[in-house]
């Protein structure tokens, strides 16, 4: 924690996190070539990092913000399947088998089709993005994703004019996930545009190496202008519609949770206040920024719009 | 063994109080070595909120159980417990309220009061922590004297208001999984409840009394204390 940061290191001593992490990704980078797919076959923690390491290409659409602690990226999570403790997910998400993964794209498409995970990566070239997460709850993180953008898979199936959204549907299998809460399975969804939009990724690996399950493994979305439930994890179809699909937040409390869910300091949610946010590891909080900092990329999407009516 | 426990000697119960007194302290020091090795997760402002509100709520539904436990049991003793858990229970909200104030909203009084007047979560919260003052302002022997018994009850009576404000507190405050406010909930009320249940049969037994025989009238002393 910060305010226990000993005084009499000074701070040119410290290696910022995100410079040792990037060295470490260059040390790896520049080792042996692995192939993604090997590389993702297990998803191995621990021991066997060194060996799972992702070869990804940087991102000019990465911010150069200090990452979060990895521990935070992996420990602390909303991935309500698995429990509604940050600290469930972590704990759970090893029963979820992630080998083999099929994923359906359908909908209002020229080219329906299922794709194998595997497949999946090697569509297109996996790129480092390191983007800002806020949570509807208040905190935030900075997390180098690994993925591609949304709109190279969407290419391949050839959407139809018709197409003016796209649903997310994710896994459930009640055997190893929760029952209540929420009304499973988890779904998600974005207008065309945002879904198209070049920042909005496909991830399937975090810290360089494959998505930890209870990060969304083996393939999650990640919008980072929007509130990270927007985000959903083990996606299993991703389908294009005319009529904007239902959503499981909104679904569960519509009052609170909007479609659009864009972060919005200036839009209280009645529980949270929107105004500030704490980053992950550090105490005092920040203002929070409009779109999540994203407005110069986004918000030429909105142009128009009554964002306190479209919250 | 028994017959001890049933009226233990006043060195017993200083033991007892003693043990109490630990045992209360224990999440705090919990707390504070956790904080101080880091080791409170990745939201450890989050995390002392949380456990100190919950140990709140615990405390107050633990000093309310007291009066029950005492009448099941027929430890009656057990009452002398019963100031210092509901003490333990100002001080964790103490904790609770400041850790929100300074760790949570650093002093931002604008936010605050936003949040005191528009998340109802935060004002019902607030409402039990007000209301919990004067009970521990007169929570000594002193107190108690000067107001006279009656008065004194009559106000303390508001801790049955109080933990149903912070049952509220906390059920709002979740965003979907209702269960632990569920079970705390179910907790307060049976201790409601049986006050309740308690209260009517008081009523019941006060209404079948057969009058006093008349060579009796006036020479009865009642040894029932008043409820
Ligand atoms: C008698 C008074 C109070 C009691 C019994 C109480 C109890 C609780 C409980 C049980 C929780 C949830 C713990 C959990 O999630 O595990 C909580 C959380 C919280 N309380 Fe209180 N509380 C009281 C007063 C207050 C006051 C006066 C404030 C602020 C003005 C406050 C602000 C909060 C906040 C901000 C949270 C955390 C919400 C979150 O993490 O999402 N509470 N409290």
């Amino acid at each position: 924690m910060l305010i226990h940061k000993p005084a009499d290191v000074p701070p040119s001593e410290i290696t910022p996190r995100s410079l040792f992490e990037r060295r470490r990704n260059f040390l790896a980078r520049s080792g042996t070539g692995l192939v993604a797919g090997a590389a993702l076959w297990h998803g191995l923690p621990g021991a066997a990092r060194a060996s799972t390491r992702l070869q990804t290409v940087p991102s000019a659409l990465s911010t150069t913000e200090p990452l979060s602690e990895r521990d935070a990226v992996t420990g602390y999570n909303n991935f309500y399947e698995f429990g509604t403790d940050k600290a469930d997910p972590a704990r759970n998400a090893h029963k979820m088998e992630v080998r083999p993964w099929t994923v359906r794209v359908e909908g209002l498409v020229g080219k329906p089709r299922r794709f194998d995970i595997d497949e999946l990566l090697r569509l297109a070239p996996l790129e480092e993005r390191i983007y800002r997460l806020r949570c509807v709850e208040g905190w935030s993180m900075v997390v180098p994703w690994v993925g591609f953008p949304l709109a190279a898979l969407l290419k391949e199936v050839e959407p139809l004019g018709s197409a003016k959204y796209v649903e997310f549907v994710t896994h459930y299998d009640p055997k190893i996930m929760i029952r209540d809460v929420l009304d499973w399975p988890y779904t998600e969804g974005l207008r065309l545009d945002e879904a198209l939009h070049p920042l909005t990724l496909l991830a399937v690996g975090v810290y360089g190496e494959a998505l930890p399950k209870q990060n969304g493994a083996p393939l999650r979305l990640v919008v980072p202008w929007k509130y990270g439930f927007k985000s959903a994890k083990s996606i299993v179809t991703i389908r294009l519609t005319e009529k904007e699909p239902a959503t499981a937040w909104n679904k569960f409390a519509p009052q609170e949770y909007g479609f659009y869910s864009n972060v919005n300091p200036e839009v209280r949610h009645p529980r949270w206040s929107q105004a500030t946010e704490r980053r992950i590891g550090e105490l005092r909080k920040r203002p929070t920024q409009m779109f999540n900092g994203y407005a110069e990329q986004v918000a030429s999407l909105y142009q128009g719009m009554d964002l306190k009516k479209f919250y | 063994m028994n017959l001890s426990l049933r009226s233990p000697s006043a060195g017993t119960i200083v033991a007892f109080k003693a043990i109490v007194f630990a045992l209360c302290l224990l999440p705090a020091v919990n707390l504070a070595l956790g904080w101080q090795a880091n080791a409170l997760g990745a939201n450890p402002i989050e995390t002392i909120t949380r456990a100190s509100g919950e140990w709140t709520l615990r405390l107050l539904l633990i000093t309310l159980a007291v009066t029950p436990l005492r009448r099941f049991s027929g430890l009656h003793w057990l009452l002398r417990l019963r100031r210092m858990l509901g003490l333990f229970a100002f001080a964790y909200a103490l904790g609770h309220f400041a850790i929100y104030l300074w760790l949570d909203q650093f002093f931002d009084w604008n936010a605050i009061a936003l949040d005191i007047l528009d998340r109802p979560f935060i004002t019902v919260g607030f409402a039990a922590f007000v209301l919990l003052i004067p009970l521990a302002a007169t929570s000594n022997s002193f107190a108690i004297r000067r107001l006279g018994g009656r008065r004194w009850q009559s106000l303390h009576r508001s801790v049955y208001a109080i933990a149903i404000f912070a049952v509220v507190h906390f059920w709002w405050l979740v965003k979907a999984d209702i269960g632990r406010p569920l079970l705390y909930a179910s907790i307060l009320a049976v201790l409601l409840g049986l006050r309740g249940w308690w209260r009517e049969l008081e009523r019941r037994r006060q209404l079948s009394v057969p009058p006093p025989a008349k060579h009796l009238e006036k020479k009865v002393i009642r040894l029932v204390p008043r409820q």
